[in-house]
């Protein structure tokens, strides 16, 4: 068959284009223009210590903290290296009983109002590095009480630590759990 | 539900189709080799590559060679992707040292990744070294998308010629195609993405202190890897305290922009575009949605404009639009409406479970539906966790043969055999010959079309009967009852469909579903394929039949709504029996509260 050769050959030069050259000019790009982004988008504590990456939620617990969306992934929670999803049906037995150990817990810690969805329902990737406003803003007074602060001071700081919609209209307002957790660590 | 999600699901839509036209006529100029604004640049470049590889551009193929030199192409690719997944281990570009893929998840890989499927029963982060994602299934990207385009552009050459048996050069059309039109968006957008946080980088990965350490238990294993027992024979367990996490680095950007371009869908992480390193901001999301859309809302204007008819493209794209729009707000309302059964425990009640906060309802909303009508299967939700109802929207798109806007170049040619059925029994019921852009439609064109349409179809059924017969297979589902039933039938579904997305809670690293996946990735792309060229080649040989007054116009809104009819029932004529017994039955129940 005459067409075997440039097929074949096809193949290889595409690979080397493709799999090689592409890639490679895409990070040398990448490296120039955003080299903080390109490379993880990593963060530093108030002391200057990388303190994680703003894009990679970490797990907290413990009431001085705000506590970030519950996490699915293997081992432990907010595992990078095992990113993923309950993938529990809505009607499976066993997730609604996990479901409710999330909400007693907001209740032990003095929270009365109807929770906010994604602070007791886990997030796709397991790691999700932000809650709304409003889950934010329920954990204020816990927070204050463990801290010995103003609810009202955390309540501004919230505020400063919510990104809006992008462009005012893309997405839901929304507010990254580790950046929150670092600005109070600061504060003290 | 609120006003910001529906504001940004128009804008998205206003957004595609003004991009439409330009878009789609620029393809049209790339596959008919005139010259573009791209051509000083890339004409060189092509010259190159046809001296080296011995291509003669101006040897044009009949159907049979067109066909095989594509299936040898995607063969040969398929093979090395092989070789290099078992190989891995010794090849560079490793620095975490992955082992190679055991054989029967290589092949399952290949395929899917050659079949542009991208399912993948591996996680990325703990399987895929640097150089498998690279010159394996970045390539791959590339590959398949650019094969699905050219059978397209090959089946629109079978209305627009006469009395000829060629339809085109697979190797030219394969060629122009990567270089004037995936190769130059990949570059142009890789660079959006990484600004937004896609990372892009060859580093190992890295190590990263926690703010706050945590302690879990961790079922302890022996020096085989069995879990230890106690007398009693429970799992032992120790508490591990974790300071440290690894974070995983790689090249995700090149490879993120051409997985949603060429709706591959094939995630760098296991969590896919739900991964923050992947989809990390509302505005990716859109981006990311936007190219799956891209090619193949556009070549149906492209369709249009090479039959001398864009109307004709025009009314694809209003029934393939109309039927997206429809899925994207039942998504978004089942979702809002969300789950009675959490929200009785004291919780709002929209369904965030196996959803990212930052994209919200209305961005999980269109990219569960825009990856789902095309073949893409890329997810930034887990459709597993879906209400019944939401979940069903996702799963009826792939079961609807991926038509809208399908996949790249596969949801063209699998429309095209949808109005050729069409007009078929249109034809049958006014009396009439039926006729399409000039040609008749005989008992071939019917055949063939019938295979690309229902090709999906079969294998699906057949597989999910298999399946229940299989108890391994059944041991795979995650959730109990209806709703592991809806698990399995998305996961053919899926790979016969070439979708490669999955109601993810389903183990599906097994020998069963690796196998019979394989063959059904492999059947459901490549009989199509066959039946639409060998379809062109058939048309092409025609002549034109000028029309006439008995002829049905195909480029007005009364056979617009008769073509959504027939996609729609063949769809519930070949599916509605294991839609109610799964998410319809598992909706009732989760209504009914237990």
């Amino acid at each position: 068959m005459k067409d075997m050769r440039p097929t074949l050959m096809l193949f290889i030069a595409f690979t080397l284009i493709l799999g090689g050259a592409y890639p490679l000019i895409v990070t040398g790009i990448a490296e120039l223009a955003f080299p903080s982004q390109a490379s993880g988008s990593f963060v530093a504590d108030a002391g200057g210590v990388s303190a994680g990456s703003r894009l990679i939620g970490q797990h907290f617990t413990g009431a001085k903290y705000f506590w970030p969306r519950p996490s699915a992934t293997e081992d432990f929670p907010y595992n990078p290296m095992a990113s993923g999803g309950s993938n529990a049906g809505p009607t499976n037995p066993d997730y609604l009983k996990t479901v409710a150990q999330r909400v007693r817990a907001y209740r032990e810690s003095g929270v009365t109002h109807t929770l906010p969805s994604e602070l007791v329902q886990a997030s796709a990737s397991g790691l999700d590095p932000d809650i709304s406003p409003q889950g934010a803003a329920i954990q204020a007074e816990r927070v204050a009480r463990a801290r010995g602060m103003k609810t009202a001071d955390l309540g501004r700081l919230i505020a400063a630590h919510t990104q809006g919609r992008q462009l005012g209209f893309i997405g839901e307002p929304r507010v990254n759990v580790l950046e929150l957790n670092l600005a109070l660590d600061a504060m003290k | 539900m609120n006003n910001y999600g529906w504001m940004q699901t128009i804008v998205f839509f206003a957004v595609l189709l003004a991009a439409v036209k330009p878009f789609g006529a620029y393809l049209a100029r790339v596959f008919r080799g005139e010259r573009t604004f791209l051509s000083p640049l890339l004409v060189p470049c092509e010259n190159l590559l046809y001296r080296v590889c011995g291509v003669d551009r101006d040897e044009e193929m009949p159907w049979r060679r067109y066909a095989l030199s594509l299936i040898l192409f995607n063969l040969a690719g398929g093979a090395v992707l092989f070789a290099i997944m078992l190989l891995q281990g010794a090849l560079p570009y490793n620095p975490q040292k992955l082992a190679s893929f055991p054989w029967q998840l290589a092949l399952n890989s290949a395929v899917s990744f050659m079949t542009n499927t991208n399912w993948q029963a591996y996680s990325g982060e703990t399987s895929a070294s640097y150089f498998t994602q690279m010159f394996g299934f970045t390539v791959h990207n590339f590959l398949s998308a650019a094969t699905g385009i050219v059978v397209a552009i090959a089946t629109i050459r079978g209305f627009v010629r006469h009395r000829t048996d060629l339809i085109g050069n697979f190797h030219v059309d394969l060629t122009r195609c990567i270089l004037y039109v995936l190769l130059p968006v990949s570059l142009l957008v890789a660079p959006l993405l990484v600004s937004q946080g896609v990372i892009q980088n060859l580093s190992p990965y890295k190590k990263v202190p926690l703010v706050q350490p945590l302690t879990y238990e961790k079922a302890k294993v022996d020096d085989g890897g069995n879990a230890v027992r106690d007398a009693h024979g429970n799992a032992v367990t120790e508490r591990v305290t974790v300071r440290e996490v690894t974070v995983p680095m790689g090249p995700v950007a090149s490879q993120e922009v051409i997985k949603e371009l060429g709706t591959n869908g094939g995630g760098f992480f296991n969590a896919n575009s739900a991964h923050p390193y992947e989809n990390p901001t509302p505005f990716t999301n859109l981006i990311e949605a936007f190219l799956m859309l891209l090619i193949g809302a556009s070549l149906t204007y492209t369709f249009g404009e090479m039959a001398g008819n864009t109307r004709q493209g025009w009314a694809i794209l209003a029934v393939m639009l109309a039927i997206l729009v429809l899925a994207v707000g039942i998504n978004y309302a089942a979702e809002s409406a969300g789950n009675p059964l959490v929200a009785k425990l004291g919780v709002h009640q929209v369904n965030l479970e196996g959803k990212e906060t930052r994209f919200g309802l209305a961005g999980t909303a269109l990219f569960s539906s825009a990856t789902t009508g095309t073949s893409c299967g890329a997810v930034n939700a887990m459709h597993d966790s879906m209400t019944p109802l939401g979940g069903m929207v996702p799963l009826s798109l792939i079961l609807l043969s991926e038509v809208v806007v399908g996949g790249v170049g596969t949801g063209l040619y699998t429309m095209i055999a949808f109005v050729v059925i069409a007009v078929f029994v249109a034809g049958l019921m006014i009396g009439r010959t039926p006729e399409f852009l000039g040609k008749k439609i005989e008992v071939r064109e019917m055949w063939m079309s019938i295979v690309t349409v229902m090709t999906s179809g079969v294998l699906v059924l057949f597989f999910t009967t298999l399946a229940l017969w299989t108890p391994q297979a059944i041991a795979s589902m995650a959730n109990p009852g209806a709703h592991g039933l809806s698990e399995i039938l998305y996961a053919f579904a899926s790979m016969s469909n070439n979708n490669g997305s999955a109601f993810a809670g389903l183990a599906a690293n097994t020998l069963f579903y690796n196998l019979t996946g394989s063959l059904a990735m492999l059947v459901g792309r490549f009989a199509p394929i066959v039946a639409s060229l060998a379809m062109a080649g058939s048309l092409a040989g025609k002549k034109y039949v000028p029309p006439s007054l008995g002829t049905l116009p195909t480029d007005k809104v009364p056979f617009a709504l008769w073509l959504s009819l027939v996609i729609l029932v063949v769809g519930a004529l070949t599916f509605f029996p294991a839609l109610s017994l799964g998410p319809i039955v598992e909706h009732v129940t989760m209504l009914g509260g237990k």
